[in-house]
């Protein structure tokens, strides 16, 4: 007899096959057609295995000008949602007035609503008051909105968890703010800032909505490849996700052999 | 007012109060606030030719909204991306609440951080060649036609594409870590004991979920919905690359808007956009009783 327990394992493991097989299958059929000598992007017929749209991508002068301007772009979101969601979290943290939860609210309604709104309004904005118009600038600008809020939850979630009384035993102590700030609380919270860079670089790396509605006629990677996307379709795009690939799992394994270090030291 | 600034000036003293006042007053003003204003400006004002900017004809009106409800086809998609949205979320609670569950509650320990990292590894790659993916797939000379066609299921090649079919399934497919992800939270905070107890007792396995993990998991599957809505709802790049022409979708109506300048129009319908999350979001909210502060998880 079967016991009840076992069809139970059994579905399990059908369905986390089922499960991941649907999450992984896509991006296997996308890179064999990067390996595919057929002209347009397709598995099927295969007329052979070539290199040829990674040397087609390599030598993309805009795709290196558009990886270039994500980079530009998301080393300044870095350097400025994380200070700013470091900054609102320790105001909502810390401080208590009745206005916080309105405060509150307002700081995560960046995330709250869709990224083409945060993209239209800070083209405008830009646009209508300084006169400077959709580009580089408000392409950081619109990005930073809603991944300053990202970055402050992270913050917040650990900022919550600080043992008050170890920043208060060194007042107690003598030492001044900015000491209590740089020997207590910031390194108490460093894990939680490497990881909110970390995200915020890679929530600007991908992001396509609000950059498409505030950048102008410049381009990122993601706009780049949404325009290459929609009109000259080529498998060197395939290409270019297998790239994306190949530097993922090269992250995913750095980031392993770091924690597993970590643990042995 | 004064209050606040004295806490902070015993909190953080005065040079780091004076820098965290001006990065959130300058993030809260420039980023958020005003932007927001300034757009909503636009949206009041008919779209005039340069030469009537600020003149008499520049008056605040409703007519930009007013042309939503009057349109028919701009309406007809409005309520499209509504019900299209809503079954995205739905099928990605369905799909996103069984693997939530047994990474959480069910998994060994040494399992749950490799199976984390297949589902968060997918995410790193840029969501525009995750879609492009699916058209490889459902197109007509994709991968399932080509499939079909050779086991003899079908004669010619089944266009996938028409409709709403495609992008409902790539937009799924997209934003699955972003249900997962609060579900997870949720449930890992559940007492095991709870569970084993409830067995102990004879309940059966549908009880134990519908008494125990959902009530317990609402916040987190509040959250999950409440972002996966938003995204699809506003997804620009699913439609764009999936999408066939007679299945335009809300995002694409602003985006020819914007590209044939008229920010007026396009920007009322964006905010009407925001104002549908924002609904959506105080639904959930009420419907699973939690509140906004759990997006701190």
């Amino acid at each position: 007899m079967i016991s009840s327990s076992r069809i139970l394992g059994v579905m399990t493991g059908l369905y986390l096959l089922g499960f991941f097989t649907y999450l992984f299958l896509p991006l296997v059929f996308m890179s064999v057609v990067a390996f595919n000598q057929s002209d347009i992007p397709q598995a099927v017929p295969w007329n052979g295995f070539t290199f040829d749209w990674f040397v087609a991508l390599f030598h993309d002068d805009r795709m290196w000008q558009a990886f270039g301007n994500s980079l530009i772009v998301a080393v300044s979101v870095v350097l400025i949602s994380v200070p700013v969601g470091l900054s609102a979290a320790m105001v909502l943290t810390r401080l208590h007035c009745k206005a916080k939860n309105l405060l509150y609210a307002l700081m995560v309604s960046p995330i709250l609503v869709p990224g083409i709104v945060l993209g239209i309004s800070t083209f405008l904005f830009w646009d209508s008051w300084f006169r400077i118009s959709g580009g580089i600038w408000t392409a950081i600008m619109g990005q930073s909105t809603f991944i300053s809020a990202y970055c402050m939850l992270l913050i917040m979630a650990r900022a919550q968890r600080l043992d008050r009384t170890q920043e208060d035993a060194a007042f107690d102590l003598g030492a001044g703010h900015n000491r209590v700030f740089f020997k207590i609380t910031l390194p108490f919270l460093k894990p939680a800032i490497i990881s909110s860079a970390g995200l915020a670089f890679m929530q600007s790396f991908e992001n396509y909505n609000t950059t498409l509605f505030a950048i102008g006629i410049q381009q990122t990677l993601p706009i780049y490849i949404g325009t290459q996307l929609r009109v000259f379709i080529s498998p060197a795009m395939n290409a270019l996700g297998v790239a994306f690939i190949l530097v993922t799992i090269f992250g995913a394994v750095m980031y392993e052999i770091l924690k597993r270090k970590e643990r042995y030291r | 007012m004064t209050g606040i600034i004295k806490q902070a000036f015993a909190s953080f003293g005065k040079t780091g109060a004076g820098i965290i006042f001006l990065l959130v007053g300058g993030w809260v003003i420039f980023m958020i606030i005003s932007p927001q204003l300034i757009a909503l400006d636009y949206s009041f004002r008919p779209l005039l030719p340069l030469r009537d900017i600020g003149g008499p004809k520049d008056a605040y009106t409703l007519k930009n909204y007013i042309t939503l409800m009057t349109n028919t086809l701009h309406r007809a998609v409005f309520f499209k991306t509504i019900w299209s949205s809503l079954l995205v979320t739905f099928l990605a609670l369905c799909l996103c609440y069984p693997i939530s569950y047994y990474l959480a509650k069910a998994a060994r320990r040494s399992h749950v951080s490799l199976l984390m990292m297949c589902i968060i590894v997918p995410y790193w790659i840029n969501e525009l060649l995750r879609i492009f993916a699916w058209q490889l797939i459902l197109s007509d000379a994709g991968i399932l036609n080509q499939m079909l066609l050779w086991l003899q299921v079908i004669n010619e090649p089944v266009n996938f594409r028409a409709g709403d079919t495609a992008v409902i399934m790539g937009m799924v497919y997209a934003y699955i870590l972003f249900m997962v992800f609060p579900l997870y939270n949720a449930m890992e905070s559940l007492d095991k004991n709870q569970i084993d107890g409830a067995r102990d007792l004879g309940a059966s396995w549908l009880r134990i979920h519908w008494k125990i993990v959902i009530p317990h998991a609402k916040p987190g599957m509040a959250v999950g919905c409440i972002m996966t809505f938003m995204l699809a709802a506003g997804s620009v790049a699913a439609p764009q690359l999936l999408g066939s022409p007679s299945s335009f979708w809300f995002t694409q109506i602003i985006y020819t808007n914007y590209e044939t300048a008229n920010w007026n129009l396009g920007t009322a319908y964006a905010e009407v956009l925001a104002l549908l999350c924002l609904v959506f979001m105080f639904l959930m909210l009420k419907l699973f009783k939690v509140g906004l502060k759990e997006f701190v998880k």
